[in-house]
């Protein structure tokens, strides 16, 4: 047994697997509570208060909310694909999931999962690989909205997906590394937000309309099209696709802490604490995505496909151009 | 760690079953990722060639590789469209008008 | 445990090839083409080609097969129902053509005709691969086929797009395969003018 324990590669597995457990119920708590945040934040925004019955302050509502979500009637549409239509759900969340193993929480090696050194292009890829969720959700139920809807958003997803990772590229040219240690690292004395604002803007819209939030959420918005591509979702699968969303967020928040905030990088704290640097930085960014919801009105499909390609695209062309005559001047002086 | 015949021998047999996939099948998007599958045969040759030779320009060729592929699927899928518009079917046996 | 892995991904990237061609609906082909790309992902990892693996997944798993996906949907293609004795002898010839292919390349396997090294060093000390090394190879002795790929994507845009939208109302619907022409005269206006 202590041969089998000694092995080093063990030894990873069963820490990353601990690892993992944790995050994966600390990230389902943030969600639920994200959820009531939400709510809260939106009440007040529009004048009144929100949730406020259920427990203290309305703090058991996620719990109301689940048990509901758990309560209601299970059902598969007539003609839809069986596997698929199950499955769909569980695609939307993994990627984002996944995204959690590479994001650096803190300095210390126990505070992630793990740091391969293409760290940031994981993270596309599991942005990329998020657009089938909604694509076969869409399509496996069998009903000409769901279809459409999901056929929109997933359009919508892989026009903004471009511009999303073209934006990053900034940070990688000041960082030199994908590692995203590394590009944390890189920010020991400044902040990448200050070197480059326009990625960091571009990156905020990019991370809106890669989460179907509003106002890029046309595709799964109440008032259109039924409900898009989760027509058909009821009960637990309807709650997967919201958890999936939530989750989204948060991973695309906390790589955006990662790659323009400066990770867990902040005064005053030592290092095994500095994690809640990080911690409050995410929280300001799910503010923000919570703020821009109910404060925009929502794109038309025409004029969000417009903005993807028109000018986010060419805006973050030029972003990297900039950005690598900079660094190749400032190398020869 | 991991012999290269052992890699060759996937890269075989991925490619035997994409032209296998050419073949049989007659939906001409079935076809296409047959078609996709032998590329992607060809890029695990590459690779294991790459760590083989201690040469990173394997890998460089499997970047183009994968562009050019993308770039194959775009237009092939346009084609594709095009010809389902006008013929409203996409297996390759109805497709003949060229045809003697 | 390496070899162990790679056994795993490779008997997954060979289910799954099966599937893709053996499934009748195209959508779980498509799927399941997906799931072989990402096993193939997989053992590029193994291989110590994590950047050629990561844009495997970006750009095979992540565009092409969504882009598949979208035709596959929007032509609304069902399930492939094929009859008849001359499909039944197409797929007989196919599998025995493909089963020859197959023992030749074990043949030529077994017998060790590729003369070589055989790597079986445990460990390559100097794992090649990483992006940084890739890039300076790339933009340097390479920069040319790059530009060359890019002017090649550029086309590939501009014709995608102008292949896909027809041209306009002027296009005609021919009939299926089948429905006789001779009732069509010289007096039938030509065709996408």
């Amino acid at each position: 047994m202590a041969a089998v324990w000694n092995n080093p590669d063990v030894q990873f597995v069963f820490w990353a697997l601990v690892k993992i457990l944790v995050i994966l119920h600390a990230m389902l708590g943030m969600v639920s509570y994200m959820i009531y945040a939400e709510r809260k934040i939106a009440g007040h925004m529009q004048a009144r208060v929100g949730p406020n019955r259920v427990g203290p302050l309305g703090l058991f509502q996620p719990v109301a909310d689940v048990a509901k979500l758990f309560f209601k009637e299970e059902f598969v549409p007539e003609g839809a694909n069986k596997v698929i239509f199950h499955i769909a759900p569980m695609l939307a969340v993994i990627p984002a999931l996944v995204t959690f193993a590479v994001v650096p929480f803190g300095p210390l090696d126990a505070l992630r999962v793990t740091d391969i050194n293409v760290g940031l292009l994981l993270f596309l890829a599991m942005s990329s690989l998020g657009v089938y969720a909604i694509t076969l959700g869409g399509w496996s139920s069998n009903n000409k909205y769901a279809l459409l809807g999901g056929l929109r958003s997933s359009a919508q997803m892989i026009s903004y997906e471009l511009a999303m990772g073209l934006s990053t590229i900034g940070v990688l040219l000041m960082a030199g590394s994908l590692s995203l240690v590394d590009i944390v690292r890189a920010q020991e004395h400044g902040w990448f937000v200050a070197f480059q604002p326009v990625a960091f803007g571009i990156f905020m819209i990019t991370a809106l309309a890669e989460t179907n939030r509003a106002p890029f959420d046309l595709p799964e918005a109440e008032a259109e099209l039924v409900a898009g591509f989760h027509t058909e979702y009821s009960s637990m699968k309807f709650g997967l696709f919201f958890l999936g969303e939530f989750a989204n967020v948060i991973s695309i928040s906390c790589i955006a802490v990662t790659l323009f905030l400066g990770g867990w990088n902040g005064p005053w704290l030592p290092e095994s604490l500095k994690f809640l640097w990080f911690f409050a930085k995410l929280g300001v960014l799910l503010f923000f995505f919570i703020w821009v919801r109910w404060t925009f009105p929502r794109l038309r499909y025409d004029q969000l496909m417009g903005l993807g390609w028109k000018v986010l695209l060419p805006l973050s062309l030029a972003n990297i151009l900039v950005t690598a005559g900079v660094i190749w001047w400032r190398a020869q002086g | 760690m991991i012999p290269l015949a052992w890699l060759l021998a996937l890269s075989g047999a991925v490619f035997v079953i994409g032209v296998i996939g050419v073949l049989v099948r007659r939906n001409a998007l079935i076809i296409f990722m047959s078609i996709e599958l032998m590329l992607n045969a060809a890029n695990l040759a590459f690779v294991a060639f790459a760590r083989e030779l201690r040469s990173l320009d394997g890998q460089i060729f499997v970047f183009f590789v994968m562009t050019v592929a993308a770039a194959e699927v775009a237009i092939g899928l346009a084609i594709i469209v095009h010809l389902f518009r006008l013929r409203e079917t996409v297996f390759v046996d109805e497709i003949h008008l060229l045809k003697g | 445990m390496i070899p162990f892995l790679f056994v795993a991904f490779a008997a997954l990237l060979v289910g799954c090839s099966l599937m893709v061609i053996l499934h009748k609906n195209p959508v779980t082909s498509a799927l399941f083409l997906v799931l072989a790309f990402c096993s193939l992902a997989g053992i590029y990892l193994l291989l110590h080609a994590e950047f050629v693996a990561m844009v495997q997944v970006i750009v095979y798993a992540g565009a092409i097969m969504v882009l598949f996906l979208f035709v596959i949907m929007y032509l609304n293609l069902k399930r492939d129902v094929e009859h008849g004795v001359h499909i039944a002898l197409r797929r007989g010839a196919g599998w025995i053509l493909g089963a020859l292919l197959l023992a030749e390349g074990g043949l030529m396997l077994a017998r060790r005709w590729a003369p070589g090294p055989t790597s079986t060093e445990a460990d390559l000390s100097a794992p090649v691969g990483n992006t940084l090394a890739i890039g300076q190879s790339l933009y340097t002795r390479y920069l040319f086929p790059f530009e060359v790929t890019s002017i090649l994507l550029l086309v590939a845009m501009v014709g995608a797009v102008v292949i896909a939208k027809g041209r306009g109302p002027g296009v005609h619907r021919e009939p299926p395969a089948g429905a006789s022409g001779a009732t069509r005269g010289p007096a039938h206006p030509p065709g996408s003018e």
